[in-house]
């Protein structure tokens, strides 16, 4: 019997937690190999971007995992299964002391221990971490473990190679992959037992956002085109705090705010607000900061969930017209902190987000209240997995880390991702898939060549029919129509009207894609191509968001319209489901349950502390 | 304010079709735009791949991932100085703006080299902690906020490459380790439960040429993480001179 293979999509987080699993349990019997396929080094994934932590339920302040449970049902506003959140949350703390004997250096208390703050939506300092370079650092560790397994020779690495397709038998059952060589530009098959894919989010349906490059959704839209499901498109998280940028926006974490960080504008009293008593309130003092999230939300103040103070800002800025000498930004300040606790302090905590503000700002945040506004961040939705596997809808193809949909519900709470990534790829998918891949009746390497040939061959010709097509289009400026008006329709805001002809630009951008050229017709590092490819991608990734968002009349967490202002849980309690329908190129929707049996709904309202929610359990 | 709407930016690429292709250079020129930098000129070139004198050519190869100086990839050499292309602002530098690969790791096209080996250097230090498995045993050891914010300052290392870029006595093919991966190596050695592989660390380090090291400094200079590689190159030849006295006598 030949070994078992797992092939590993995704070297951030999520792959990496699960390729460190694997590799552990095979490594007595040395009976499974893992291949990982990553288009950058596995060690320069999108997760090192992220800054704010990792939470996990501390004892010693009062939290418990019930109440991390609590918190990331009532702040995803109950649009998830309840069970895998529970089991999260749960093994949060055992998730923190590993990385901890792994060296990840976290911040400490005097005494030794692993220092906390305090994050969004929650009253609890929950939040582990290191610096504001948190994701960086974990990646890293989870790195390290990694190369020790390679250098055993339980992991196989295939760094700067893209994923394609996924090869199924007659049986429709997994058998392998395709890649692509993005130096030699070679498509070639890779048999395997059990695929996981752990390719990040879909930062680039937007143009710009706070994701990295390689955050290109081809990978799981791809699937998506072979038949996996995609749950919840709509709920995209749109990041309160910002800084603009013609590549990218950067992200001014939510520690900042956890530190003790301010966000304000100059106030106006002839500007009115009308607070939940329905009373006429000012906008402030004339010549004072309004610290307009403070005043609204006198429980949770500047950290309230994401999705509100997103809405917060995009109102002070659009509504009553208060944006930084009219422009459409507000201040995040944290220059008190500087005053009054002094820089090393400050630095000790917040200094990777600092220094990202200096040097594309040019203006020293310790002195200066920042300039900020939001971004499209994260998405919520992703591909649809069972509750106890991970497991797609398709056999042997798994799915872990923000690819999947399964945590955050209609709104991540801050810091909760990283975990997600961490515990589906350590606890749920690495050893899920290992199990399936060991108990498979035909194992991939006896598939027959023509197989894989066929779906190379698939492959192949699909990309050289890219390279040859002509006309005057330029696919980098479809992408940039294509961000702008995901951007202006399906981000804070989302009206009926505008979603419409939001589904039949994107028509007229597929259509138009075709009549373009690429730039480099080689076969060696070519760019161009890529580029292409991944944008005929996002065409239907993009109809599966506008498509959710369209038909979800209600408005919950991230997805808001004010047509219809309310959450409705009597229609609207459901997952959204797409499917694509092969013979129109369109998202078929249909809507799944959600298990709700340990803690019921109840209405989200974060003026007022939140009150653990009864459990059944 | 006029003069803003026709100003341009005017920049050269060093462009290498094939690894063993000769490199040539080409000239473009931009709209300028406030806060631009070196990535969006490579992305609006990608854009609109024509050189200043009208010559259609192909868009240049290059790496960036996070766009934001935390992930390493984009390392180039801009205005002959090395660093990260994606802080490389535009209206800092003097134009036209010279923009060329790292000279010391091998050209796969254009902007995008080779840095495989700082990966495999890892390997030759034993760069991670050996922990015993996965299992839910509690929690690691304390550490004080002094030790956490040295071990930080090393750990914050992207792997970019400038240190050994820059540095007089490294290059790709020789075998002085360098900077990066003698820093990892003492970040390790100094973790509580790292020491046990210390003098394997050690030991790797001087039969990967430790004592090359002629104390330029240069690495320090251009680390865009402050990682304290002066530091940690003392640090290191410290702990392999213990090693070398402990052999001697005879000592594990
Ligand atoms: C600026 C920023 C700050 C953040 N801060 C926090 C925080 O403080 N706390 C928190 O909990 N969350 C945070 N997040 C969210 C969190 O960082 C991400 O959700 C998480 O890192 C995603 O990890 P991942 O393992 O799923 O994928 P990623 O880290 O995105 O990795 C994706 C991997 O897939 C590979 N890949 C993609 N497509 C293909 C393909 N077709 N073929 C081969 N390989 C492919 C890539 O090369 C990469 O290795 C932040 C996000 C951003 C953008
Ligand atoms: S030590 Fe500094 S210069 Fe050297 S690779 Fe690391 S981050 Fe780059
Ligand atoms: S793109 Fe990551 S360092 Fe520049």
């Amino acid at each position: 019997m030949s070994k078992t293979k797992i092939a590993i999509i995704g070297g951030g987080l999520a792959g990496l937690a699960a390729a460190m699993k694997i590799a552990e349990e095979s490594s007595a019997t040395k009976d499974c190999l893992v291949q990982m396929f990553s288009i950058v080094p596995v060690k320069r994934s999108h997760s090192v971007c992220a800054q704010g932590g990792i939470n996990a339920a501390n004892n010693t302040t009062g939290d418990s995992p019930h109440q991390h449970f609590d918190d990331t049902v009532y702040g995803g506003d109950f649009l998830a299964n309840q069970g895998p959140i529970k089991r999260m949350c749960d093994e949060a703390p055992n998730i923190i002391n590993l990385f901890d004997r792994m060296g990840v250096p976290f911040n400490r208390t005097n005494e030794g221990n692993i220092d906390r703050r305090r994050f969004g939506g929650t009253l609890h300092p929950r939040t582990a971490y290191a610096g504001a370079t948190t994701g960086q650092q974990l990646l890293y560790g989870l790195d390290e473990q990694v190369r020790r397994y390679e250098s055993q020779g339980l992991v196989e690495k295939y760094e700067g190679w893209e994923y394609l397709s996924t090869i199924f038998n007659e049986n429709n059952q997994c058998c392998g992959i395709v890649a692509q060589n993005l130096t030699t530009m070679e498509v070639k098959a890779f048999p395997a037992d059990a695929v996981i894919l752990a390719t990040g989010g879909p930062g680039a349906v937007y143009g710009r956002s706070t994701n990295s490059v390689s955050n290109n959704g081809l990978a799981v839209t791809s699937l998506y085109h072979q038949g996996a499901k995609y749950a919840n498109g709509e709920f995209i998280q749109v990041h309160p705090t910002a800084i603009g940028g013609d590549d990218k926006l950067r992200l001014m974490s939510e520690s900042a705010r956890g530190e003790g960080g301010r966000v304000w504008v100059w106030g106006d009293p002839n500007k009115k607000w009308i607070d939940n008593d329905g009373n006429e309130r000012p906008c402030g003092e004339k010549g004072k900061p309004w610290y307009f999230l403070e005043e609204k939300y006198p429980a949770y103040g500047n950290l309230v969930p994401r999705d509100i103070a997103t809405r917060e800002i995009f109102k002070v800025v659009y509504e009553y017209k208060l944006g930084i000498e009219g422009r459409p930004f507000v201040h995040l300040d944290v220059s008190h902190i500087a005053r009054e606790k002094g820089i090393e302090y400050l630095d000790r905590k917040l200094k990777g987000i600092l220094e990202i503000y200096e040097k594309f700002k040019g203006v020293d945040p310790h002195e200066v209240p920042m300039e900020i506004f939001p971004a499209v961040h994260y998405s919520m939705g992703g591909l649809w997995v069972d509750d106890n596997t991970q497991m797609t809808n398709l056999d042997g193809v798994f799915a872990a880390g923000e690819c999947d949909y399964q945590f955050h519900g209609a709104n991540r709470l801050g810091a909760n991702s990283l975990l997600s990534c961490v515990y589906t790829g350590l606890m749920v998918a690495g050893p899920e898939a290992l199990k399936y891949a060991k108990s498979r009746n035909v194992q991939a390497e006896d598939t027959p060549s023509k197989v894989l040939e066929a779906e190379v061959k698939r492959q192949q010709e699909f990309l050289d029919k890219l390279i040859n097509m002509s006309g005057p289009e330029n696919p980098r400026k479809l992408h940039h129509e294509l961000g702008e008006l995901m951007t202006a329709n399906v981000t804070i805001v989302r009206n009926n009207e505008d979603l419409e002809k939001t589904i039949n630009k994107i028509d007229d951008l597929k259509g138009r894609f075709w009549n373009s050229t690429i730039p480099d017709k080689g076969n060696w590092a070519n760019q161009s191509v890529r580029y292409a490819h991944q944008l005929y991608y996002l065409f239907d990734l993009a109809e599966i968001i506008v498509q959710g968002a369209l038909n979800r009349n209600e408005s919950r967490g991230a997805h808001y319209k004010p047509e219809f202002p309310e959450r409705n849980d009597e229609e609207w309690l459901k997952t959204t489901i797409a499917s694509y329908d092969k013979s129109t190129g369109k998202p078929i929707i249909s809507y799944e349950e959600i298990d709700k049996s340990l803690i019921p709904p109840r209405k989200r309202d974060y003026t007022k502390k939140s009150v653990v929610g009864a459990s059944k359990n | 304010m006029s003069d803003t709407k026709n100003k341009t930016v005017k920049f050269k690429i060093k462009r290498q079709i094939t690894p063993d292709s000769e490199a040539y250079w080409e000239e473009f020129e931009v709209p300028w735009k406030p806060s631009l930098n070196i990535v969006t000129l490579l992305m609006a070139q990608h854009e609109n791949p024509t050189t200043t004198s009208g010559h259609k050519t192909t868009p240049a190869t290059y790496d960036a991932n996070c766009l934001e100086e935390v992930c390493g990839s984009c390392t180039m050499i801009v205005n002959g100085k090395v660093r990260q292309a994606c802080t490389a602002l535009v209206d800092k530098l003097e134009q036209p703006i010279t923009i060329e690969p790292m000279r010391k790791f091998p050209v796969v096209r254009d902007l995008k080299v080779d840095r495989q080996r700082m990966f495999e250097s890892l390997k030759w230090v034993e760069g991670w902690i050996p922990i015993d498995n996965t299992a839910p045993i509690g929690k690691g050891p304390n550490i004080s906020p002094e030790k956490q914010e040295f071990a930080y300052n090393l750990s914050r290392c992207m792997t970019c490459g400038s240190c050994l870029e820059s540095c007089p006595q490294w290059s790709a093919d020789e075998s002085f380790i360098g900077p990066q991966a003698i820093a990892q190596a003492v970040l390790f050695n100094t973790h509580p439960t790292g020491k046990a592989k210390e003098s394997d660390r050690v030991e790797a380090l001087i039969n990967n040429g430790l004592n090359v090291c002629g104390n330029a400094q240069n690495c320090a200079a251009v680390c865009p993480k402050e990682v304290d590689l002066v530091a940690a190159i003392s640090e290191a030849n410290w702990q392999a001179t213990k090693h070398v006295t402990k052999k001697f006598f005879g000592v594990r």
